[in-house]
């Protein structure tokens, strides 16, 4: 499949289902987008699991992280990559050697393997790149509209909140379909 | 996993000047967008709170800052005019500040168009100057003039879409390309023309200012404005621009290019400039304005189609010198006007009268249902005198290049019966 666009409808069902995300390369600092991300999907109901094998056993962004894939004691529903493109490879190594194998297979914003996408759709999984989970949540939760984005998608249905936050949303149902 | 979903349609102009940005209230369900007339907002808890202020999740905290109501107005901007992402702020010329406060430092240069709103040229000329903005004058009828003007220095290039006053149009492309060549961002203020008549990104333009005041509010009653970020521009890297491109001690280091990828201009735009320069706009006026926005296809079209009307009849009135409007074929930016505004060439013009400054002042106080103020883009028809009023502060030969000499005469052309605005106009030039 082409990995130049995604439809919103392959994104959603994506965000929708997946229930527990490995975040690979979760650097230290809390200026780090990674932590960013993870904090985000953890408060709106993923389970996160940061590796960083430099702060294995510790709480990362609130959340306790891991030293490598494999000492995740849940099955992965999507693993997130924060590498380089040319060390996605290696991390695709790792992750089909997981079993359960993790569905979803996401890479970053600015991160995109042609072959690494290739091999993990070989192998089962779904795969997406150059994208931020917290943005494309933002997006078609359309919370990301209160910094001003266009969320590219438009609704006339009222907005359900998720959960007890004030400015928390769930995901939307967004554009009309296709006639 | 549905991998081969159908191919997602996109909605067309109309309905984006509709819904873009909107969707129905959570609480209450009202429809229309609520006027979230607050300075603040509550927090989930002190964790929340400090979340927010790190930009570690989307939501509001102060209105100076952000505001829902303002966010409508900000994606449907965005949104018409295919950006990534959009601010909203006090007025155009607030739009203006933050755009250069983002992208200049002391000392730098910027190439800008000779062709422009007077109010730009003064804040060019003049603010801009006070802070070691330093600009440098190119002719939109010589583009090689817009390379010439460049140097190691530059920093960005400004022009206008649809030029003030004159109505003529400027090749963007052409000067995009300019830009690119020299790897720093177009600014085009796309104020006359909206996106319903121009889209610059589509042509290579990297951020879009707005009056919202004009055109996109369409009804004179509320003054705004809006960036729009392009999300073409790489800032990454770029020790050219810090502000976006270099660790924030504000943020706890953050690098906006690395967190906000592709709308890092706007959130930027947002967390800093407007921020700590706090020109924020009133939700009372993003409100009026997002309204005026949801006619904005059926307003411009009027518009054009009774400016050209109006024009056809200056240019062939007997008192009438010369008419400037690229709508009409025989205007030197009339190709332009085909490539860029197909759908029209707006509606502001210029002409100049045979009897000259005395003539102009003359019809001036005779029109009866033309307004004379200083705004354009209202549903109202507006005439003023630029020379001695929007371009007044410019030198004569600023003003003769601006096209804003001593007889011109300015009109923006409203939504009116066109055969009741050409009746005005003749019983006041006879």
């Amino acid at each position: 499949m082409s990995h130049d666009n995604y439809d919103d409808a392959f994104i959603r069902g994506i965000l929708d289902k997946v229930k527990t995300v490995a975040v690979v390369g979760a650097s230290q600092g809390d200026d780090k987008p990674s932590m960013f991300v993870v904090k985000y999907l953890s408060e709106r109901g993923y389970r996160v699991f940061p590796i960083n094998p430099g702060r294995a056993g510790q709480l990362v962004a609130g959340v306790k992280a891991y030293a490598r894939l494999a000492d995740v004691p849940e099955p992965i529903d999507m693993v997130d990559v924060f590498r380089r493109s040319d060390a996605v490879p290696g991390v695709l190594d790792e992750v089909l050697a997981l079993s359960p194998r993790p569905k979803i297979f996401w890479m970053q914003l600015g991160v995109r393997n042609d072959e690494a996408a290739a091999r993990a759709e070989a192998a089962g999984m779904t795969v997406v790149m150059n994208r931020c989970p917290k943005i494309e949540y933002g997006r078609l939760s359309r919370e990301i509209g209160w910094v001003g984005v266009n969320t590219r998608t438009l609704s006339s249905k009222k907005p359900q909140r998720l959960g007890s936050g004030v400015q928390r949303l769930q995901l939307g149902p967004g554009v009309a379909k296709p006639r | 996993m549905d991998q081969e979903s159908k191919a997602q349609r996109a909605p067309g102009f109309a309905t984006l000047s509709v819904h873009a940005g909107a969707q129905p209230d959570p609480t209450t369900g009202a429809r229309a967008t609520p006027i979230y007339q607050t300075t603040s907002f509550v927090f989930d808890d002190v964790e929340h709170a400090a979340q927010l202020f790190g930009l570690q999740t989307f939501g509001n905290i102060y209105t100076r800052i952000g505001n829902p109501t303002c966010n409508v107005l900000e994606e449907r901007v965005a949104a018409l005019e295919g950006g990534t992402a959009a601010l909203s702020v006090a007025s155009g010329h607030a739009a203006q500040v933050n755009v250069f406060h983002l992208l200049m430092t002391p000392g730098d240069e910027f190439v800008a168009a000779n062709k422009l709103y007077g109010g730009s040229i003064n804040q060019f000329n003049h603010s801009f100057k006070a802070f070691g903005w330093n600009v440098r004058w190119a002719d939109t009828n010589d583009i090689s003039s817009f390379e010439k003007a460049i140097t190691p220095k530059t920093k960005l290039i400004f022009i206008e879409s649809i030029a003030n006053p004159g109505g003529i149009v400027t090749d963007i492309e052409a000067i995009a390309k300019i830009a690119q060549k020299a790897n720093i961002p177009l600014v085009v203020d796309n104020t006359l023309a909206t996106p319903y008549l121009c889209r610059p990104f589509e042509f290579g333009a990297d951020i879009i200012v707005h009056s919202a005041t004009k055109f996109l509010g369409g009804h004179g009653n509320s003054i705004g404005g809006v960036l729009v970020d392009g999300g073409k521009f790489n800032w990454a890297g770029d020790d050219r621009y810090p502000m976006i491109s270099k660790p924030r001690p504000e943020y706890q280091g953050i690098v906006m290019a690395e967190t906000f990828g592709n709308f890092a201009f706007a959130i930027a735009a947002r967390t800093l400039t407007l921020r700590d320069l706090g020109a924020a706009l009133s939700p009372f006026n993003a409100f009026l304005i997002i309204t005026g926005i949801e006619t904005l296809p059926l307003r411009m079209q009027k518009h054009c189609d009774n400016a050209l009307a109006v024009a056809k009849f200056l240019s062939t009135h007997k008192a009438v010198k010369w008419v400037s409007y690229a709508g009409l074929p025989n205007d030197p930016t009339h190709k332009l006007a085909q490539k860029y505004c197909p759908k029209g060439a707006g509606s502001v013009l210029t002409f100049g009268l045979k009897g000259g400054f005395d003539a102009g002042v003359k019809l001036v106080s005779d029109v009866q249902l033309f307004s004379h103020l200083a705004n354009i883009g209202d549903t109202r028809s507006l005439i003023i005198h630029p020379a001695s009023t929007t371009h007044r502060q410019l030198s004569d030969e600023q003003k003769v290049a601006a096209g804003a000499g001593p007889d011109v005469v300015r009109l923006s052309v409203g939504i009116e019966d066109v055969e009741d605005l050409i009746a005005d106009l003749d019983q006041g030039l006879a």
